[in-house]
């Protein structure tokens, strides 16, 4: 398992590997979005209460997990970049942050989209609504704070340091429905014992977190790619690379 | 259900396609900015391949 882990600092390796597991990350996700999508907007039945606009839900919670889950993995990255030194975290960091601001983006425009026929505004200042405004703020503060610096490799420790701080906002995030007074609805999916929704409805929502995640491998095995010669652009392994 | 009718999405649909296109222009935007990226990278990895080939 370690000898893994350490191939995993490898800039060739990964570079190479990452080339390798990209159609295969793609096309998993390509036919698990487009399932999910037909499925959810043309078969799942319409919700009792929420009629049709309950559809929004196939894209807004895939991303606002992912949302979450793309922060996880830099502040994890982070730390293993600076208690172990790697700089291939940084890379994975660098490259999960505009992953990761783009999906939650997309979970706050379409939860939004979703607002206004449900709750009869676009936004309110809800503790679930506000925190993953937040984590948007700390996704571009991570990825201007790394670009602030002249020396990569401090941008890089002070990009690390602010993901740690802020992955405090991940378990506010998912619990601020059960701490405080909330007009977002609590968990469906994730709760202890069985989900609170049909499985017609079910089966395209894990079709699109199955094909969100594959897509976020896929594009972080892209971005790699392209960090990875960023940093190592005068190797001598590069110039085989790139030829 | 009618074409009209699933277009119309029970009155919804003014929410729903939004979304629906706002989530693929995302994954599109993604997949475009990661390509540039790579492809940005290895021009300046040529180029500084280049300079040390000529440097040296």
């Amino acid at each position: 398992m370690w000898t893994w882990f350490y191939r995993l600092a490898s800039p060739p390796f990964i570079y190479r590997r990452s080339a390798k597991l990209t159609p295969w990350f793609m096309t998993v996700a390509a036919i698990c979005i487009v399932y999910g999508i037909v499925d959810g907007l043309a078969f799942a039945p319409p919700d009792y209460q929420q009629g049709d606009a309950f559809r929004i839900i196939y894209v807004h919670v895939p991303a606002a997990w992912m949302s979450l889950f793309c922060y996880t993995t830099l502040a994890v990255a982070g730390a293993i970049g600076l208690i172990w030194r790697i700089k291939m975290a940084y890379a994975a960091a660098a490259a999960t942050a505009p992953i990761g601001a783009s999906m939650t983006l997309l979970a706050l425009v379409t939860g939004s989209l979703w607002g206004r026929p449900m709750w009869g505004t676009y936004w309110a200042w809800d503790p679930r609504l506000t925190s993953e405004l937040i984590l948007l703020f700390l996704y571009v503060g991570v990825m201007s704070l790394r670009s602030a610096f002249e020396d990569p490799a401090r941008g890089d420790r002070a990009a690390a340091l602010l993901s740690i701080v802020g992955v405090v906002n991940v378990p506010i995030i998912h619990y601020s429905v059960v701490w405080w007074n909330s007009l977002h609805q609590g968990a469906t999916v994730a709760k202890i014992g069985k989900p609170s929704i049909a499985s017609s409805m079910l089966w395209p929502l894990l079709a699109m977190f199955v094909g969100f995640m594959c897509f976020y491998a896929a594009v972080l095995c892209m971005r790699l790619r392209g960090e990875v010669l960023s940093r190592e652009r005068q190797s001598a392994w590069v110039r085989e690379a790139i030829k | 259900m009618s074409a009209g009718g699933f277009w119309a999405m029970g009155h919804y649909g003014a929410y729903v396609w939004p979304c629906y296109g706002l989530a693929l222009a995302v994954l599109g935007w993604n997949v475009w900015s990661a390509r540039r990226h790579h492809e940005r990278a290895r021009v300046r990895a040529q180029r500084a391949l280049a300079m040390l080939d000529t440097n040296s």
